[in-house]
């Protein structure tokens, strides 16, 4: 099977894996809405503009929380019964595989943002300042949840045969994430209107986060077999 | 016609832990191999190094034709190890499953059907999640993704665990049958008196080495 041929397996595999298990809807989701209120509870909009202003890194914050729950999830279901094995001795090529993990991670990451930026808008008085902005916050929401999946996936791949790898992860992967975050958080507040950040300025950091969702994806495909090999 | 399985002194390890300690073995074409020997002696690590699975460290071995030395990865695609595990997606039917293996080799939906029938979990079974069957269920399955994947190699390491007595039965026909189709099979096994009636030869490992030929 080609590349992309695998990748089209394993992220259809992954997502009706999910949509069978709900561990998105039944468990990350009602985590990172439980953040998002904690965050709230924290910051009191009624004596200050500063939850309006932080709304959109909470936001990011979230997700990158919620992702690491998420990739747990996407490797144990290889790890438990033996499956990644199995994948090898198929013969699957691992740049299918990153691909195809790394497909289905985000689209359970878009989902899962479109529920944080609407818990933000209620919770934190935000608004997305018009059709612009929202496409603004359309790709912005693409890019960097594309780039948070592939930075998932890689050092998901990494950790999963690692002891200890659930504290593992957070300590590996976080670090790295911080260029996503703060790219993404740029451009929401750009979409969101706060930050003193134009939509120039915004389309700017989404072009960075789409560089290092680039990178990510690239190299985490050129590296994925060597990681599962070690 | 060249040997499916040419190991010569070979050395592996798992970490730091001598896996193998210089094991010789050869194995010829439709052959059913019985591997036996005491727990730790280095069988799941042999059936390891032959998937591809376990790097050579030292010594020649040659499986299917490729060199495992040169490069493990491409022996692969030639055999079906089933392990301890069984290599399956609790949420995914049984259907699902052996289709998705099935996909790796591209194997039909005629295919994908037949191998469930042979090992007994077509029909109502084949639409239930892995995740709801019983240990010899699984097992089952687990092996009508092997059927399904056309390996010219086998590798099972205690295959018969779990099945029950038909599913034995149904284990060993579904292996002579795969032998008569061109296959070889290696068998790791603690069950002497089922494998070796199915095997062909026997050999001992003990302390990582292929210490000789069993009667």
């Amino acid at each position: 099977m080609s590349v992309w041929a695998v990748a089209r397996r394993i992220a259809a595999k992954d997502l009706r894996i999910e949509a069978r298990s709900r561990v998105l809807v039944n468990q990350v989701l009602p985590f990172s809405g439980v953040v998002m209120v904690l965050f709230a509870f924290a910051l009191d909009k009624a004596s200050s503009d500063i939850p309006r202003q932080v709304a959109p890194g909470l936001v990011w914050l979230a997700t990158v929380f919620s992702l690491l729950v998420m990739i747990q999830r996407v490797f144990a279901v290889e790890r438990d019964d033996g499956a990644l094995d199995a994948l090898r001795v198929a013969g699957v090529t691992p740049a299918g595989l990153f691909l195809g993990k790394t497909i289905g991670l985000a689209v359970q990451l878009l989902a899962l943002d479109l529920v944080l930026v609407v818990l933000a808008v209620i919770l934190f008085d935000t608004a997305v300042a018009g059709l612009a902005a929202a496409g603004l916050l359309a790709v912005t929401v693409v890019v960097a949840g594309t780039a948070l999946a592939g930075v998932g996936t890689l050092y998901g791949g990494l950790a999963a045969g690692a002891k200890g790898r659930d504290t593992l992860l957070p300590l590996l992967m976080l670090p790295v994430v911080v260029p996503v975050l703060i790219g993404a958080t740029r451009s929401t507040e750009a979409a969101f209107g706060t930050g003193g950040i134009g939509m120039t300025e915004g389309w700017a950091w989404v072009a960075l986060v789409g560089a290092f969702a680039a990178l990510a994806v690239g190299g985490g495909a050129l590296a994925f077999g060597a990681l599962l090999e070690e | 016609m060249a040997d499916v399985v040419d190991l010569l002194d070979v050395v592996a390890v798992i970490g730091s832990f001598p896996a193998l300690a210089g094991a010789t073995l050869r194995v010829e074409p439709g052959e059913i191999v019985l591997l036996r020997g005491p727990n730790g002696a280095g069988k799941t690590s042999l059936l390891r190094l032959c998937a591809g699975l376990l790097p050579v460290v030292r010594g020649s071995a040659t499986v299917c034709g490729v060199d495992l030395t040169v490069d493990r990865r491409a022996v692969r695609r030639r055999v079906g190890l089933l392990g301890h595990a069984n290599g399956l997606y609790a949420d995914l039917t049984v259907a699902e499953n052996v289709a998705f293996w099935g996909a790796t080799v591209g194997a039909t939906r005629d295919e994908v059907d037949a191998a469930l029938v042979r090992l007994g979990v077509g029909g109502r079974l084949a639409g239930v999640p892995v995740g709801r069957l019983s240990a010899g269920q699984r097992r089952r399955t687990a092996l009508a993704c092997l059927v399904v994947r056309r390996a010219t190699l086998w590798l099972l390491d205690e295959p018969h665990a779990g099945l029950d007595a038909a599913g034995r039965d149904e284990l060993d026909a579904t292996l002579r049958q795969a032998v008569q189709a061109g296959a070889t099979v290696l068998i790791a096994s603690h069950e002497l008196e089922r494998a070796a009636g199915l095997a062909t030869r026997t050999v001992e490992v003990v302390g990582g080495q292929v210490v000789g030929v069993a009667p």
